[in-house]
């Protein structure tokens, strides 16, 4: 084999893993981007069930239940000018409480209740999950730093 | 008093840095024996400067000296000692004195161990090495000084997070920067070639040991990492894809594909342009990783800082690094030519395959890890890559590299025949089957993807075993002359036999716990039984407690097997003071079989618990295999011609005897 032959059989390679990765890509990036919606935006945009995305805000004061198999958890995700209701099988952070922040991810159900597949809190006492903390801002329902 | 003194060693050693970073450059462009000759000297004074800073910070800490405001955010009086000394990095402005310190440990070592590199390009390596320093020592003393103080002192510290209180995570970052840092000698390497403008054999002898080492400490640091998060977060995952996690994967995908392209331009003379960017581009990833981590762009239990001005710095910082040397490698590469010519299917074909789809698979990887960033910085809008992402790309990019592995080894030397290796691997393809088959008629409850998953994992353990019992001629020479050989033979081959073994039983590991893992998620009255993975859970309650800065909650669990009492599980949910903070404290117990895995939840009234139990089949493996590999590259790091040195450049390169036989 010369070695332009060769050179062209490595180009050949190399453009079909390109190729091929790049089609990867492509299909993943649009079957699996989740998108951040604050309970706002998620009232404003019309967004079909079982599309999954990330919901972000304060847990309601008050808002929390348990279904009676237990370990189905039931709260309210608020920027305090918009609530959604949000639907939890699992167990919660550490970090879950009433009145802080919070970030779910899951899909709506046909009736409007946020099934969320996951659900994270803050990781100590200074931080905010940074989505949260942006949009409660926009909201103008930002008091500062926890510091 | 000691605060000052390090204050003022870190200041001499960007000093020191800067003249390091630019005489002996200047001296090797010029031909000038006594600059070139203040490269060894200077690197030998920056490192012992930046040990002392290091040594007064640690002494800061362990003498809770809590003037020193790093201290007073990060410590407290009440901690262990071992955290104490741990906490020194387990902060912003300590982890970046630690990544300055094992950048001058490396630049010392050359200094100390480079007695056969030749003296100009010596120089100039150290020279790179030290604009490096130059950079980070500035990061350091402008923007984050681990020495400020804190007037009056406070009475007592804030406290280390508690998730970080634990030995796992202790060492972790340690483990990570020195494989960090330690691309940066590949990197140094690289860019002095590129100003010689000369890539040879002895070049990639020299690289190659620096790049070994630090790929041993990036997989140890990683695997520490993701064992971490497997018993510490209580969620039962040891990988998320987390941005912060994706930082140090690239640097690790890209450092295994220049391991592998090295033995190419070493053996072959061949491949050079492709190593040489290689090294770059590694080194530039690992830069990257700090910037992600450092900067305060991700949110997660790493990003220390959010200080805008922090950011900025290390973005202007890599922006100058990759464009810098990026720009040389232009302006030099395209007059370094190729040597030896090879078919497709070869060794040499095979590490080009290797490589191409371990940089491909690097580059989705950082696709999908910064892709959210641009996206929120160009449009505001947000959005989260998540898990299902990464399988879909890296998944499937990663089948054939694995699938190669052990076939490569099988190939000679530029021409090569498919078919022969095939044949020459009969019983492993016999053992890839025959595990086939037997999760086919045992295991066909899991996703059928995961069978032909699990063979692959199966074709790679054997594949290297049988390749290694060639060597060794087993069973068709006498045990003594086999016995002889494995004695006699490179060590870089037998590292090759562990490490290739190791990723093998990795994905076995990963596998096998995600396809055939057991959950329940329940809520269980004291006395209840669960039956989980084919052993019967008893819940015997959950009981406050007091530990000794926290205070928590502890269930009890009996584990039995069959009727026979098997082991107790007790996972703990805690509640730290200082800082204050809720961790969970998941209980494992590793069997032959795999993990159970148990989390107490809340009280949910009349005794009863919400409870989460796993069984993770195999999942031990992960770790083990990780550990096996690092094992490899340590056996291949003690191979003769890594002690010996590299032989003078051109002349012997091609003489030594046992390169004949090689990885």
């Amino acid at each position: 084999m010369t070695r332009k032959q060769r050179r062209l059989s490595i180009v050949a390679g190399f453009m079909l893993t390109l190729g091929v990765a790049a089609a990867l890509v492509l299909t993943a990036f649009e079957e699996n981007i989740v998108f951040f919606y604050t309970p706002s935006q998620l009232a404003e945009k019309n967004i079909p069930p079982d599309r999954r995305l990330r919901l972000g805000g304060l847990v309601e004061e008050g808002s929390i239940g348990r279904e009676a198999d237990g370990v189905t958890i039931t709260f309210r995700v608020t920027d305090t000018v918009e609530a959604v209701p949000v639907r939890f099988r699992g167990l919660l952070p550490d970090l879950f409480r009433e009145g802080q922040g919070v970030v779910a991810e899951g899909s709506l159900s046909a009736e409007g209740i946020f099934v969320a597949t996951g659900v994270l809190a803050k990781h100590d006492e200074n931080y905010m999950p940074k989505e949260v903390a942006e949009a409660l801002k926009e909201a103008g329902q930002w008091k500062g730093d926890h510091e | 008093m000691t605060a000052e003194l390090g204050h003022y060693a870190l200041v001499l050693a960007l000093a020191v840095a800067l003249v390091q970073g630019l005489v002996p450059l200047y001296g090797a462009h010029r031909g000038e024996a006594g600059w070139i000759a203040l490269a060894r000297p200077a690197a030998a004074v920056q490192c012992l400067l930046i040990v002392v800073a290091f040594g007064a910070l640690t002494n800061a800490y362990v003498s809770s000296d809590f003037s020193v405001l790093n201290v007073a955010s990060n410590s407290h009086s009440a901690k262990p000692l071992l955290y104490k000394i741990t906490g020194v990095w387990g902060n912003h402005e300590g982890s970046l004195l630690l990544w300055v310190l094992i950048l001058a440990l490396f630049g010392g070592a050359v200094a100390l161990f480079g007695g056969n590199l030749p003296a100009p390009f010596r120089a100039r390596v150290l020279a790179v090495q030290a604009l490096i320093a130059v950079g980070f020592l500035s990061f350091v003393l402008f923007t984050s000084n681990p020495f400020a103080r804190l007037l009056p002192p406070p009475v007592d510290g804030r406290g280390l997070n508690p998730l970080l209180q634990d030995p796992g995570l202790a060492f972790h970052p340690p483990f990570l920067y020195l494989g960090y840092v330690g691309f940066s000698m590949a990197f140094s390497f690289a860019v002095a070639a590129l100003i010689e403008g000369r890539v040879d054999a002895a070049w990639a002898r020299w690289v190659r040991p620096w790049t070994l080492a630090a790929w041993c400490f990036l997989t140890v640091g990683i695997g520490l990492g993701s064992w971490w998060a497997y018993y510490e977060l209580g969620w039962g995952g040891w990988w998320f894809w987390d941005p912060v996690e994706n930082a140090s994967f690239m640097p690790w995908l890209a450092g295994t594909a220049l391991l592998h392209s090295s033995i190419v331009v070493e053996k072959r003379d061949s491949l050079k342009n492709w190593t040489v960017l290689l090294a770059i581009l590694t080194f530039s990833l690992s830069l990257l990783g700090t910037f992600l981590v450092r900067s305060g762009v991700l949110t997660s239990v790493h990003a220390f800082a959010t200080d805008p001005a922090r950011g900025s710095f290390i973005l202007a910082f890599l922006f100058v690094v990759v464009a810098g040397s990026l720009g040389l490698y232009a302006l030099r590469a395209p007059a370094m030519r190729g040597g030896g010519l090879f078919a497709p299917v070869s060794r040499e074909g095979a590490l080009v395959f290797n490589n191409l789809l371990l940089s491909t698979a690097c580059a989705t990887v950082f696709l999908g890890t910064l892709y959210p960033l641009f996206l929120d910085a160009l449009s505001g809008q947000k959005i989260t890559v998540g898990p299902p992402y990464f399988h879909a790309t890296f998944g499937p990019l990663m089948v054939p590299v694995l699938l190669a592995t052990a076939l490569g080894p099988m190939l000679p030397w530029k021409r090569g025949d498919l078919l022969g290796a095939l044949q020459r691997l009969k019983f492993a393809v016999a053992a890839t089957l025959a595990a086939l088959f037997l999760t086919l008629v045992l295991a066909h409850d899991g996703p059928w993807l995961a069978i032909p998953a699990l063979a692959i994992g199966v074709w790679m353990i054997a594949g290297a075993l049988e390749e290694a019992a060639q060597r060794l001629r087993l069973f068709r020479v006498p045990v003594a002359e086999s016995l002889r050989r494995l004695i006699r033979l490179p060590r870089a081959a037998w590292g090759a036999t562990f490490a290739h073994a190791g990723v093998g039983a990795v994905v076995i590991g990963i596998v096998a716990s995600s396809a055939w893992q057991e959950e329940k998620l329940v809520v269980m009255r004291p006395g209840e039984v669960l039956s989980v993975g084919g052993y019967e859970v008893t819940f015997d309650g959950a009981a406050e407690f007091q530990g000794p800065n926290y205070t928590g909650v502890r269930g009890a669990f009996r584990v039995s097997r069959d009727g026979r009492a098997v082991t107790a599980l007790q996972p703990e949910a805690r509640n730290y003071p200082n800082p204050p903070m809720a961790t969970t404290e998941a209980a494992i117990r590793t069997g032959w079989d795999g993990d159970l895995y148990a989390v107490i939840g809340d009280p949910t009234g009349d005794g009863a618990w919400s409870t989460r139990l796993y069984h993770k089949p195999l999942v031990h493996w992960i770790w083990f295999g990780s550990l096996v590999m690092v094992l490899g590259g340590l056996i291949s790091l003690s191979d003769r011609r890594h002690r010996v040195g590299a032989p003078a450049r051109r002349t012997t390169a091609d003489a030594v005897p046992a390169a004949a036989e090689g990885d």
